[in-house]
């Protein structure tokens, strides 16, 4: 039987998945402060349940920030082409993909067998990010997956800036104004459709388009971003392990 | 494997900076210019060396900022911020300083670079259409020409400008010849590597030597390939990658490494620091003042609108070069080139179905790691 292990260590978790023409189990854990030490972790916890070790594993695949981790790969893909690989295998009727990571966010075009076209990342900030929700939401003394259900039916409050230091700031005026939690929460996640959605203007999306990343589980979020940009959003099952996934699948097909 | 005359290459700015001292110390004039757009065959007709100034480094950014905004162009604050900290020996020792209206960034930084050294500002029109364009430029050309016979206490006659015309026009020749070398597949020359020969065109003082070079270079990367050797950066299976957009010269070549480390092979520059001001040369039949005006005014810079000349020179390029995929690298705030990418990138779709990567950056070091990230996805997906 011929193993594959796809590893992509972000900004804020390591994520692995073992594949052998399919997926056969998925790992996640904190990256912490050491992406190699993550990486070997999330290796060890994927493969012991199985009964395998590294040597029955015939590609180890890197993507994520940690990738250029030293001698513990054999190949490397970036995250966008892992991504597209990942979505398509999963979700076969989409056309591209919107990722909302840790410290970036991208908007992926993909063709046949997920074949990456074009890309948009989002620009060097916080911006658009799940960094954007995470200080966003330390404002108000919540925690991220609290966010979704409090904006369920609030009526959005307008949230202007995408910086997420100034929204801070801005936060801390529409509360002093008596604004309440459930409407900013609301008009955070909507702000970061309006975000998303410019950046998706730039990848001539058809129909179907997979949403990913941790930020993909909040239900909110997915039907201000749908709206935004005029397409069917579809959650692939464990959103945020897609990236492993596609760099196990790109090893396994080498 | 790197061609072994490249050695010569490494070391032409650094000793130009020594010889710019001397041919002060020897008495002779000196001007300096920063543009492709800067007729510089008349500061030769002159007598005077032409040098090119300091304006592609991180370093001096911190001191321009003390007058300039900080959201500028890295190349205008580079300019300004080299220039009045001293850290530019061209600038320093130039006698005069060659300037053109460009973009709005350059002509205001102008204004204030103007304390500091005398200058002539040519008037560049931005209608790349206007009907009495050419007729404008001559009038510039003159008025130069005036300007270096008065400060620099000379007569420029058309015969030596024409003999000047001439030797700049068989550089131009040489240089390409060099740069057509990577039409070959690995190409014998990294693009990093042929920056540096193209860049330091501007800071040699010894024409002879510094062609006599390039002849030697040409000569011996026609050795590698009769060997099927290329480049270290460049395998058979890299893609093809030709660098347009905001001019990279020697100092802030980050995005051309990151490209060359991920694997792919630049094979070359269109932008003006590379080959935009090379592939045309100036006319031998005209009168040499109305020909330098005719060959300047047509340099397809975004500065110019509309600015055809820089689609035909890209569609001409990625056919005769076999590109792969083009990068278009954008200094922050740069505004004509950053708005012009969005046309770039769909003409090269629909005319030649080949991609474009934009790449928005500045000078400093920070975004490595996020122009790795694109640059990565890109050579992936081609």
């Amino acid at each position: 039987m011929k193993w594959t292990v796809g590893i992509d260590i972000g900004s804020v978790s390591t994520k692995a998945v073992l594949f052998n023409g399919e997926q056969v189990d998925s790992k996640i854990i904190p990256t912490g402060w050491s992406p190699s030490q993550a990486g070997q972790e999330v290796l060890e916890r994927l493969l012991k349940p199985q009964g395998l070790t590294r040597d029955d594993i015939s590609l180890l695949v890197g993507t994520g920030y940690g990738r250029i981790q030293q001698g513990m790969f054999d190949k490397t893909f970036s995250e966008i082409t892992c991504h597209a690989r990942g979505v398509h295998y999963l979700l076969p009727e989409a056309c591209g993909l919107i990722d909302i990571g840790g410290q970036d966010s991208k908007v992926i075009g993909f063709g046949e067998k997920g074949k990456v076209e074009d890309f948009v990342l989002n620009d060097k900030c916080a911006a658009g990010t799940g960094r954007f929700l995470q200080v966003t939401a330390q404002t108000l003394g919540l925690e991220v997956s609290q966010l979704s259900a409090l904006a369920e039916d609030a009526d959005p409050a307008d949230i202007n800036s995408m910086c997420a230091v100034f929204a801070e700031s801005e936060i801390i005026g529409l509360l002093a104004q008596g604004i309440t939690v459930e409407s900013i929460v609301a008009g955070l996640l909507k702000s970061i459709a309006k975000r998303i959605s410019v950046m998706a203007g730039k990848i001539h999306f058809q129909d179907t388009v997979a949403f990913c990343g941790g930020v993909a589980q909040n239900q909110v979020l997915k039907d201000l971003l749908s709206q935004e940009i005029g397409c069917r959003l579809a959650v692939p099952p464990s959103p945020q392990a897609v990236g492993a996934l596609g760099a196990a699948i790109l090893g396994y097909e080498l | 494997m790197r061609a072994q005359t490249m050695a010569y290459f490494d070391q032409l700015i650094p000793s130009g900076m020594v010889m710019a001292k001397e041919a002060k110390e020897q008495g002779r004039n000196v001007v300096g210019y920063y543009c492709v757009f800067s007729p510089i065959e008349l500061i030769e007709a002159a007598g005077a060396v032409p040098v090119g100034l300091c304006a592609t480094k991180q370093e001096p950014i911190a001191e321009a900022e003390k007058v300039l905004p900080r959201n500028l162009c890295p190349l205008v604050k580079s300019s300004y911020g080299f220039a009045v900290s001293g850290k530019c020996p061209f600038f320093h020792f130039a006698d005069i300083v060659l300037a053109e209206t460009t973009c709005d960034g350059k002509k205001k930084m102008y204004e204030l670079l103007a304390e500091h050294k005398p200058m002539i500002v040519l008037d560049i029109p931005n209608s790349s259409n206007l009907e009495d364009r050419q007729a404008h430029w001559v009038k510039q050309i003159y008025r130069a020409k005036d300007y270096f016979e008065k400060n620099l206490d000379v007569k420029i006659s058309k015969e030596k400008l024409a003999e000047v015309i001439r030797a700049y026009n068989e550089e131009r020749k040489l240089l390409m010849e060099l740069v057509s070398l990577n039409k070959l597949h690995p190409t014998p020359i990294s693009g990093t590597d042929l920056l540096k020969v193209l860049w330091g065109r501007s800071f040699q003082f010894k024409r002879d030597e510094y062609t006599a070079k390039v002849k030697e270079l040409i000569a011996e990367l026609k050795e590698m390939t009769a060997k099927g050797e290329g480049a270290s950066t460049s395998q058979p299976s890299s893609k093809r990658i030709l660098i347009t957009g905001c001019p990279t010269g020697t100092g802030q070549e980050k995005v051309m490494q990151v490209i060359e480390e991920a694997g792919g092979a630049i094979v070359l520059q269109e932008s003006c620091s590379g080959i935009k001001g090379l592939v045309d040369l100036v006319s031998e039949e005209m009168d040499p003042f109305e020909a330098l005006a005719e060959k300047y005014s047509k340099i397809p810079c975004s500065c110019s609108s509309p600015n055809t000349g820089r689609f035909e020179l890209l569609s001409r390029l990625v056919q005769e070069y076999k590109v792969d995929g083009v990068v278009d690298i954008t200094l922050q705030a740069c505004h004509t080139y950053n708005i012009e990418s969005y046309s770039i990138k769909e003409h090269l779709k629909k005319n030649h179905n080949i991609p474009l990567l934009q790449i928005e950056t500045d000078y400093s070091d920070a975004d490595r790691q996020q122009i790795k990230l694109r640059v990565d996805a890109f050579l992936e997906m081609l």
